[in-house]
């Protein structure tokens, strides 16, 4: 350049180079150890419960999660009595670049006692690689014993199980303001008929019935994969669910195209969706985060979301109420006929292990207990599939009626088929195969055979 | 670890670092006769050289060879990811995007930052139009595309009321009934994604133009204009020749930045309806579903795109401080 840029400018220019890389650096994370007194005294009457789990004065387990501050605090307050009594001192650290951090800390020697894993589909391709260790036999007993059996199935890999899970979300949800159905007469539907039936009906008193947005930034999509998982669970069961999940059923299948065609009546359909926000093609364009915005201005009917779209609404309205007679509320997605038994699709994270030592493994068992699940229930706004909390713990209507499906042992339960899949179809080509059909009006078989066209061959 | 002792250990860090560096220049600036420049050469060149070898050589190489590998970076698949970008229909979409990338936005902004430069050269007070207008350049480009997002934003007229986005409501102040969704409207959103690279850049032509037809001798001018030369024939016949070599560096520059822009995309459309570019699939590829083989290839594409502009941007340098 013709500027001449004197020596002394350069320098600053260095300077600031260089903070700025080390800013780079500095992504977000969070560490700290709630150190317990380790004087494990078997006499203290509050430790009786945990006796079981051995002593282990001054052990250190550590845990990485990307689960960040508030909600570590909540993690660390539910294990303070299991570290004092244990003498087992647990180090958190959660972090924004889980997934990346994760294969490279393990890769490098370096990785966690624990790691709270949420998807199966990373879980299996460690241990391909290795690293995770088989869960302890306890462990293993208390996933048998608390959880739908399916659960299971998602923690083991080439038929050794590896990791019981810890927090679940429910995704069979759909939105709707109770104030608003109370004032026109509509009650909450228990067959898909029925909810059809209703939204024929809010069409007619001048309401559109159905909003959403799948918009999500790099994740753009993942909202219609959800809602395509829905529709395959509650048309087909839990084994074409299987099928398909493991690519022995194809996308281009009947099945998998009749379910994309009862979609395409639903939410791709114009008499339906957008509710306030216009044709079918803005749920492409529309954040994920703001799809059930007209619901309380009452210009939409109902949102398919999962359970903690809860955290929304006070963004909308301060202060707004979530409860069955509330501004905002969910029921149940009801299923498709009956042939399939109360169909439930959700999500969670799983304890990993990389260290059998005696201690790591106690905590693993711990966390796997009710008596852990319970007291984290209890610190607010979270939500286990673990049968074993008493369903009263909840402080909140939403989680609770998120715990009443996901506990139930007889339901239909299924993980989110995108999370089990490779990343280069459940992260990739469905996402935008899907954020194209809706946003393009992309035709279906197309955008079918580009989703199986990625699948990968090895 | 608390804020403070993290506080304490990062400055007592810097200052072993510090003392550390004087130490080395102490005993470097003892040694005597023949150990003296090349003991100076290692020591200035040395850490600089080091850096440049682990931060960007090395991974630069390992890219090159996980580019012929599988998706987890460790079977060997000779040039199948090559051939997987350059053969596959829906690819060609993000190879046509990224080459209307580097025409329009480099033209267009460098074309805007020179009207800039001259319409403001004569004003007054210049200083403050130019700070507004080079403004943008401290934005980052994904702050900026949110800002953009905003007015691109859309509200069906009938179905969703009031108009949120700013572009939508003007136009229909200005009587344009049933604007688009505008982010969705093929081929016109690319455009509108590149508007927002042209909005950042167009603040530095202009300040580097500036400059340069400042730099002018004002001799030359006056003798152009006692041969007659005034107007359009000044500029053309003497101004954009005098500047020639500024115009070209900065012409290359901004292609440069164009070539490895996914933050645009990434934020506004994240590479859907038509508007997906070669940095950005870069990234999908390796940091979303994790195919470290795919990735690297394209990164590679864009590392041999970007080379010529690089050594021309370096040519052109060269040439203009030999004139001087």
């Amino acid at each position: 350049m013709s500027v001449p840029v004197s020596r002394r400018s350069a320098a600053v220019i260095g300077g600031v180079a260089a903070a700025l890389l080390l800013a780079a650096c500095g992504s977000s994370t969070s560490t700290t150890a709630s150190s317990a007194a380790p004087s494990a005294t078997n006499a203290d009457p509050a430790c009786a419960d945990y006796a079981s789990y051995g002593s282990f004065a001054g052990t250190t387990v550590s845990v990485f999660t990307s689960i960040l501050p508030p909600e570590q605090q909540l993690f660390e307050k539910s294990w303070a009595q299991f570290s004092k009594c244990t003498g087992i001192t647990v180090k958190y650290e959660g972090s924004d670049q889980f997934e990346a951090q994760l294969p490279t800390r393990i890769a490098g020697g370096n990785a966690p006692d624990i790691a709270f894993i949420p998807q199966p589909g990373l879980l299996a391709k460690l241990v391909t690689n290795g690293g995770p260790k088989e869960a302890p036999a306890a462990t293993a007993a208390n996933a048998d014993k608390y959880w739908n059996p399916a659960w299971k199935t998602y923690g083991t890999v080439d038929g050794k199980f590896y990791a019981a899970p810890l927090g679940s979300n429910m995704k069979s949800f759909v939105w709707y303001s109770p104030k608003i159905w109370k004032a026109k007469g509509y009650t909450v539907p228990k067959t898909w008929d029925e909810m059809f039936a209703l939204s024929d009906k809010m069409l007619a008193d001048g309401i559109k019935p159905w909003c959403g947005g799948i918009e999500s930034g790099g994740a753009t999509g993942w909202l219609a994969t959800d809602w395509l998982e829905q529709i395959v669970l509650r048309q087909n069961g839990g084994d074409v669910y299987d099928k398909w999940v493991s690519h022995d059923i194809k996308f281009d299948s009947p099945e998998i195209t009749k379910a994309m065609d009862t979609l395409n009546g639903w939410m791709r359909n114009a008499k339906y969706a957008n509710a306030g926000f216009g044709d079918t093609k803005t749920i492409a364009t529309t954040a994920f985060q703001d799809g059930g915005k007209p619901i309380l201005p009452g210009k939409c009917g109902m949102y398919q979301q999962a359970s903690f779209y809860a955290n929304f609404w006070d963004g909308f309205q301060k202060g707004a109420k979530i409860a069955e007679d509330g501004d905002a509320f969910a029921f149940y997605l009801p299923p498709i006929g009956d042939a399939v038994k109360t169909p439930v699709v959700g999500g969670g994270e799983f304890v990993t292990a990389f260290s059998d030592k005696p201690e790591v493994q106690a905590f693993q068992t711990y966390l796997s207990s009710p008596t852990f699940a319970t007291l984290k229930v209890k610190a607010g706004t979270w939500v286990s599939a673990n049968s074993g909390v008493p369903l009263d713990s909840y402080t909140d209507p939403i989680s609770k009626l998120s715990a009443q499906y996901l506990t139930d042992n007889t339901a239909t339960f299924r993980f989110d088929a995108s999370d089990l899949m490779p990343a280069a179809v459940g992260a990739g080509a469905e996402w935008k195969q899907m954020t194209a059909w809706f946003g393009e009006n992309k035709d279906t078989a197309a955008v079918l055979k580009a989703i199986d066209a990625s699948w990968p061959s090895s | 670890m608390n804020t403070a002792s993290k506080l304490t250990l990062m400055v007592s860090v810097v200052l072993v670092f510090f003392g550390v560096l004087l130490i080395v220049f102490f005993l470097a600036g003892k040694a005597k006769n023949r150990f003296q420049t090349p003991l100076a050469r290692l020591i200035f060149v040395g850490p600089a050289a080091l850096l440049l070898l682990v931060g960007l050589v090395i991974p630069a190489i390992q890219t090159f060879l996980l580019s012929f590998k599988d998706a987890n970076g460790k079977k060997t698949v000779g040039i199948s990811n090559y051939s997987w970008i350059f053969t596959t229909e829906d690819n060609r979409q993000f190879l046509y995007n990224t080459a209307l990338w580097i025409v329009v936005t480099p033209i267009v902004s460098t074309a805007l930052g020179l009207t800039l430069a001259l319409l403001l050269d004569r004003m007054k007070r210049e200083s403050l139009p130019k700070a507004l207008i080079f403004m943008p350049m401290a934005i980052s480009f994904v702050g900026a595309s949110i800002i953009w997002g905003l007015v691109y934003e859309y509200r069906d007229p009938i179905e969703g009321g009031e108009q949120v986005g700013l572009l939508s409501a003007v136009v229909m102040k200005l009587g344009w009934s049933d604007p688009p969704n505008w982010l969705l409207a093929q081929p016109l959103n690319n455009f509108l994604l590149i508007i927002i690279m042209i909005w950042i850049q167009v603040g530095f032509a202009m300040v580097v133009l500036s400059a340069a037809i400042k730099a002018i001798p004002a001799d030359v001018t006056e003798a152009a204009m006692l041969d007659g030369a005034i107007g359009w024939s000044l500029f053309s016949k003497v101004t954009v020749p005098m500047i020639r070599g500024t115009l070209v560096v900065v012409l290359t520059t901004i292609a440069i930045g164009v070539l490895k822009v996914f933050d645009i995309v990434r934020t506004m459309t994240n590479g859907n309806f038509g508007t997906q570019v070669v940095a950005n699939e870069m990234y999908a590829q390796s940091f979303v579903q994790f195919d470290y083989g795919r990735g690297s290839a394209l990164a590679v594409v864009l590392f041999v795109a970007v080379v010529p502009l690089i050594v021309y941007n370096i040519v052109q340098l060269r040439k203009e401080q030999s004139i001087r």
